[in-house]
């Protein structure tokens, strides 16, 4: 199994009077068709954790590499390049442009990558949006829906450049029961149908008793990385 | 890029009130600077065109510029005079003639030489000091703007028997003579005449309608003892911008002093050019105030947009990419508010043509009825180019500060 990201003795702290380390000597290896939860008391640094392996953040020490390029060496626009080629973001908040309807939400990353035709680029968009069943909503705009599908939105969008990993931070953290299954099924789907990563953090230990493996972080730390049998799903 | 730039204009457009009155400030900046402008000039070139009007474009004078070498000095290395008399010259153009005729050979205009000198006037009891030109009517007709300005008479009636004198009408009022009347005139060197008064002109400009008196060119040569003299040349050129040209050469061809119109007014014009230089400076000021307006909703719509900056960067648009997209909406915002002020200028200015009024006094020489306005779309260039500048600067400083936010606080944050 090739590993699609490759943390190596990965440590951030944060610069103040009094320094914070949020994340301390991670070394952790994601591969192919993986579905990771990421779980941790709050504030274990499970989130800044999923942040640098994102790109979002740089590591202040330690390496990282993104389907074997070493990520220390480049700027900003390299990086802004892979994380829009290689990775597919979902927050806790859907964080859709309130101004754009679903479909042209679900096209920017692509608009954003150039590579498509509109017309291309549109049906690649409505595909997505009705595989999540999202078929009737295309040209609504995102406060037109309820939480749960602005979250399945969200979700589109991270795979409109079809990336080969998905990060996702709390999916389901501001949704019902309800959505939260839907959602979790949909992300289990991206690794089973899809042949997608899926790194996601949660709380929800529900969630992270279904996922491939669990990592549990403590101030910081790596304190168990344990892969599940596959029949809890 | 289409897509950052429609995502600009979403920006804009969700902030309407503010976007109006972002453009209407730099639109009535705009507006305002394009109608001050074309006042300005228009005064400007009015105020020149009257100058080009009254005056000679170039007057040729007895004078020179440096003072007469000495022969010593020509002789010897190293000369030095100390209390040196010149020696009497002969006054005058040398040769009036000659000169003349090699001027007339070149020069594009037309010229009339005349005697300048000075000398007083003497009519019941009162002795008043003026200057007595003696010319030729039919060339001095073609050169002076006081051809055009006769209340009665004409240079033309100076030609018809006797010692004949056209005045200033404020001269002939101080002395109390009208048409007809004979008044004496008494040369510096002491030879007297009775001149008859057969024209009077209104200039409007005081000094000359009290100061200035024409007889034939041969009655000032009588009066002042200097048969077939001159010592002044004028010349009224078909392009008076060329005067400064002509002047130069005339110099070097005759080597008396030729000034140009532009150096007799050195000091009119200049003044000008301040005027100018403060005009630029007042709509360099109201531009930027406009300027704040920008930076203000650029600067709103990226705190209320930190979201969507957030997102963006991490779908993978880069720093570059979020300062240009703040610096078009400034942009659009100077642009859109240039387009608005030109509209405004040009009905300023079609408002400020309509205006009508009277100077009322006969000292004006000139009736001015209408502003004098001059269009050109170099104002318009102008006032648009400052406005974009102050826009773009406007536009650059948040959009450098929203370029900068870190994705991971803004994510937190909402969190």
């Amino acid at each position: 199994m090739s590993a699609l990201i490759e943390a190596d003795h990965l440590t951030r702290v944060l610069p103040a009077i009094v320094p914070v380390t949020l994340v301390r000597d991670v070394s952790l290896s994601v591969g192919e068709r993986e579905f990771v939860a990421i779980t941790g008391p709050s504030g274990s640094g499970k989130s800044s954790l999923l942040y640098l392996l994102g790109l979002l953040d740089r590591p202040t020490g330690g390496t990282l590499r993104i389907g074997g390029r070493d990520t220390s060496q480049l700027d900003d626009a390299a990086l802004a390049q892979l994380r829009l080629e290689s990775l597919g973001f979902v927050f806790q908040f859907h964080f859709l442009l309130p101004e754009f309807s679903v479909l042209k939400n679900v096209e920017l990353p692509m608009r954003k990558a150039g590579r498509l035709s509109a017309s291309e680029m549109r049906e690649r968009a409505a595909g997505l949006l009705e595989d999540l069943g999202l078929a009737g909503h295309l040209d609504k705009t995102p406060d037109q829906l309820s939480g749960g599908q602005r979250q399945r939105v969200a979700v589109a969008r991270a795979l409109a450049n079809d990336p080969h990993v998905v990060l996702a931070d709390e999916p389901t953290g501001s949704l019902d029961s309800k959505s939260s299954e839907q959602v979790f099924a949909i992300l289990r789907d991206l690794v089973k149908k899809r042949g997608k990563t899926v790194v996601a953090v949660t709380h929800d230990m529900e969630i992270a008793a279904r996922a491939d493996r669990r990592v549990h972080l403590v101030d910081g730390k790596v304190v168990s990385d344990e892969r599940v049998a596959q029949a809890t799903v | 890029m289409r897509l950052i730039l429609e995502l600009a204009l979403i920006h804009i457009a969700g902030r309407g009130r503010q976007t109006m009155v972002a453009i209407l400030g730099v639109a009535l900046g705009v507006g305002f600077s394009i109608a001050m402008a074309a006042l300005m000039q228009g005064t400007e070139k009015d105020f020149i065109a009257q100058l080009v009007d009254t005056m000679p474009h170039v007057q040729i004078s007895d004078e020179r510029r440096t003072p007469r070498r000495q022969p010593a000095e020509d002789l010897f290395s190293a000369v030095q005079f100390e209390g040196l008399r010149p020696k009497e010259d002969r006054r005058g153009i040398l040769n009036p003639a000659a000169a003349t005729a090699a001027l007339q050979a070149w020069v594009p205009g037309r010229m009339a030489q005349s005697l300048r000198t000075q000398g007083v006037v003497r009519y019941a009891g009162r002795d008043v000091g003026v200057s007595i030109i003696g010319i030729e009517p039919e060339t001095e007709a073609t050169v002076s703007s006081v051809a055009g300005d006769f209340v009665q008479g004409s240079f033309a009636s100076l030609q018809a028997g006797g010692n004949n004198i056209v005045v200033g009408d404020t001269l002939a009022q101080r002395l109390g003579a009208s048409m007809g009347t004979t008044i004496q005139l008494v040369s510096p060197t002491g030879q007297s005449r009775g001149f008859k008064i057969v024209g009077q002109f209104h200039t409007g400009n005081n000094a000359r309608d009290e100061g200035e008196t024409y007889v034939l060119l041969k009655n000032a040569q009588i009066l002042s003892e200097r048969p077939n003299a001159i010592n002044d040349i004028r010349l009224r050129l078909d392009d008076p911008e060329a005067a400064p040209r002509v002047a130069r050469q005339v110099e070097a061809e005759l080597g008396y002093k030729a000034v140009p119109w532009q150096e007799a007014n050195e000091s009119l014009l200049e003044a000008l050019v301040v005027r100018n230089v403060v005009m630029y400076t007042v709509v360099g000021a109201i531009l930027l105030v406009a300027g704040f307006g920008i930076y203000n909703i650029i600067s709103t719509i990226t705190h209320e947009k930190a979201r969507d900056i957030a997102i963006l960067k991490s779908l993978g648009f880069t720093q570059g990419n979020m300062r240009r997209l703040f610096l078009i909406e400034g942009l659009a915002l100077g642009m859109a508010g240039s387009a608005v002020g030109w509209v405004i200028g040009f009905l300023l200015c079609f408002a400020l043509s309509q205006v009508e009024f009277k100077l009322s006094g006969a000292a004006v020489g000139r009736e001015l009825t209408h502003l004098p306005l001059f269009w050109s779309p170099w104002h318009y260039a102008i006032a648009s180019g400052f406005a974009l500048v102050s826009a773009g600067v406007a536009g650059y400083l948040p959009a450098r500060q929203a370029a900068r936010l870190n994705p991971v606080d803004i994510i937190r944050g909402a969190t």
